[in-house]
């Protein structure tokens, strides 16, 4: 890569381990590192967010840079830790499908994205256009880590990695979206983190487990849980 | 100011009754701001008919007739099913179904998810128009778990995941429109996602952009419009929550999201001229009809019956936009009135048969028009009117939605006449025992709350007999807005 400047390089490095960071969020099974990693992407996309600030002289993008630290870095990983240390779950169960027919499907996915993400790359204007196609693999790639989960914890990290692809995405194809709906954006990931940190509790009281099996019984014909207890009234 | 106080209301309303939603009076707070609400609402209307459009807040908000008649029938629903959740919670308290904690989230959560949906009408700016979507699904995810059962748990968490994954698809939708935007508009300004600056400019947006664009955004929205084959999050929270709930999500946020998908139709249609949005809207519309009014004959529990029949009449109504054209979108636009008029009719009867009962399960609830003729006229009348029967005003849209078929797409009327036949079975043929069988049911100790039922189902059937002018003139303004020429 002669004569590519060097924080462009350093930009399409960020962007390369956001990629292999998401394989290897694909491969973990332990709650705790899985957050990690979303902790460790969250830092991915502050440097290339500040790296792009700094090339583009964009000030909006400083602004977003702080955002995501205070929020993907420090806030969201934290309120995550903590859950995990409240419901003790550690673990997650045997995949749906078992760690390298995982791994190939995302290889397949990951070539898809690109080609998808080709027409898009070609009519864009940025520095980063080339990191468009790795922000789709990154999105799809999260989606499949939620698809093949048991655990609601493990689930909401996917989605969570799924919000960061999409970040990305934004930024490498047109610098970030205007202010206003960053900030919403932002505001609704908190929210939604908090409604599950309570949601959470509830299943657990309710199960006393996380895991999602128990949650697969609301099938068209089972009338049962639909009977009201027919105490009290009159 | 009317705008002011439109957004204002319920949002204040939602935190002070975060604070004392548990009192004693927190259901007629709930009703008095809901009042307001209504009243800003028909002031905005009034303004909007006398002096045009109106732009608020640096044009981050816009009123129009297409969602100024939204904005109306979401603050006139907000207001009749706060009248019926009165006596329905507390008989829902009475029954221990509930306690004073879980009233207290309720009466907040309802004032806040009336706010984020009165936003995403109004909004002009695509990207806050995703967020408050979003924020109207969080808000509904600890309502829909309010009971606490485990299928209650299971329909929230089936929402959250599925509309979450659903609406991040959206979310990248707008990213592209953005990216497509921002060559034409520029990225200093933030207008870029403003739908007016885009609506002016779609003729020059890039269409090979923009289609990929639509295929996220139809998807994304279209999962919170419980299209086929993203519906499976509908039934469920719509049977596990508390009815007035079931009532709002059915016949406001599904509107809310169909508006949703066809401001993105009209900017890529512009950009496309091609019929690709068109035809996907179509197909779309259609399988969710189809497969819904199967579905039909698989309930066994009274609202996941009727949740179906949203699937099916959010089909017609998305069939219809598809179609495009000044009739099939005046049709359009009726139909959304008058399905979230009955449907909301039918989910208050339902309701208060329901706790008569002491279950949701069809088999349980017999007799309606011997203890209670007044829930089971309601409910009976209420399901004629969602079936299309004549003199309701269900006819007078699905008629037109069908005869406009006929000229446009033949090939689509058997497919809509069968679908529309086997739901008529499937749900008269339920109906018709719980409302006139023998009886089980017994009193309640508050009187239901049947003003709305009937309130909505008498301008039902007046819509259906006669749309006055004015309203037809509307009517036919937002659809000329939407690209019917």
């Amino acid at each position: 890569m002669a004569g590519t400047p060097l924080d462009l390089q350093l930009l399409n490095l960020c962007a390369a381990l956001l990629l292999l960071l998401s394989f290897a969020m694909l491969a973990q099974r332990r709650i705790v590192t899985l957050v990690n990693l979303l902790a460790v992407q969250g830092v991915l996309l502050l440097v290339a967010t500040l790296l792009l600030a700094w090339r583009t002289g964009q000030n909006h993008l400083y602004i977003s840079a702080a955002l995501t630290l205070g929020l993907k870095v420090i806030l969201l990983p934290w309120l995550l830790h903590r859950l995990i240390r409240r419901l003790q779950v550690y673990w997650d169960t045997e995949p749906l499908l078992n760690i390298s027919g995982t791994m190939l499907v995302g290889l397949l996915v990951v070539v898809f994205a690109f080609g998808l993400a080709q027409p898009i790359s070609a009519l864009a204007s940025t520095a980063t256009r080339s990191a468009i196609g790795i922000a789709v693999a990154v999105i799809l790639l999260s989606f499949l880590t939620m698809i093949t989960r048991r655990k609601a914890t493990s689930q909401v990290v996917g989605f969570l990695s799924m919000e960061n692809g999409l970040f990305f995405g934004a930024m490498s194809a047109t610098y970030g979206m205007p202010m206003i709906v960053e900030f919403g954006v932002a505001l609704d990931v908190l929210v939604a983190v908090l409604v599950l940190g309570i949601f959470f509790f509830q299943i657990r009281e309710q199960f006393d487990s996380l895991d999602l099996h128990h949650l697969e019984s609301l099938k068209e014909n089972r009338p049962t849980s639909s009977r009201q207890p027919s105490e009290g009234g009159h | 100011m009317e705008f002011l106080l439109l957004l204002g209301s319920p949002l204040a309303g939602s935190l002070v009754l975060g604070a004392f939603g548990a009192r004693r009076w927190a259901p007629e707070l709930n009703v008095a701001i809901s009042l307001a609400t209504f009243l800003a609402a028909c002031a905005l209307t009034a303004r909007v008919i006398g002096a045009g459009n109106l732009v608020v807040a640096h044009e981050q908000f816009f009123i129009d007739p297409f969602n100024v008649f939204l904005v109306a029938l979401t603050a006139f629903v907000g207001l009749t099913t706060s009248l019926f959740s009165r006596p329905y919670m507390r008989v829902e308290m009475e029954h221990g179904r509930i306690n004073s904690r879980r009233l207290r989230l309720y009466h907040s959560m309802y004032q806040l998810f009336m706010t984020t949906m009165l936003i995403a009408l109004t909004t002009n700016n695509m990207g806050l128009l995703w967020v408050a979507m979003e924020a109207a699904t969080l808000s509904t995810v600890l309502l829909v778990t309010l009971y606490r059962t485990p299928a209650s748990l299971e329909a929230g968490w089936k929402y959250f995941i599925l509309c979450g994954v659903g609406i991040a698809q959206a979310l990248f939708g707008t990213i592209l429109l953005y990216f497509a935007a921002e060559k034409i508009l520029g990225a200093e300004g933030v207008s870029a996602l403003l739908w007016t600056h885009l609506d002016a400019v779609k003729g020059q947006l890039e269409p090979a952009v923009l289609s990929l664009a639509f295929v996220f955004l139809l998807v994304g929205y279209g999962t919170k419009v419980g299209l086929a084959p993203l519906h499976n999050w509908l039934p469920d929270a719509h049977a596990e929550g508390p009815t007035p709930i079931s009532a709002v999500l059915s016949g406001l946020l599904l509107n809310v999201a169909i508006y949703a998908v066809v401001r993105c139709k009209v900017l890529v249609e512009g950009s496309l001229q091609s019929s690709l949005p068109s035809q996907m809207l179509m197909g779309f519309g259609l399988l969710s009809v189809v497969l819904a009014a199967f579905f039909l004959w698989r309930q066994r529990d009274i609202k996941r019956l009727f949740a179906y029949s949203s699937i099916e009449h959010m089909g017609i109504i998305t069939f219809a936009f598809g179609m495009g054209g000044a009739v099939a979108n005046f049709a359009a636009l009726l139909h959304m009135t008058v399905h979230s008029l009955t449907k909301s009719a039918i989910f208050f009867a339902v309701g208060h048969a329901a706790q008569k009962a002491g279950s949701q399960l069809i088999e349980d609830i017999r007799g309606l028009i011997t203890l209670s003729p007044t829930i089971g006229w309601g409910l009976m009348m209420g399901s004629l009117a969602i079936l299309g029967m004549p003199p309701f005003g269900v006819f007078a849209s699905e008629f037109l939605i069908l005869t406009t078929a006929m000229k446009e797409q033949p090939w689509a009327t058997p497919i809509l006449l069968a679908a529309l036949g086997v739901a008529f079975a499937a749900i008269f043929g339920r109906v018709q025992p719980m409302v006139f069988g023998e009886t089980t049911a017994k009193r309640l100790p508050h009187p239901p709350a049947l003003l709305p039922v009937f309130t909505h189902l008498a301008i039902v059937l007046a819509l259906g007999i006669y749309v006055p002018p004015y309203l037809a003139d509307w009517y036919r303004a937002a659809a000329r807005l939407i690209g019917g020429e």
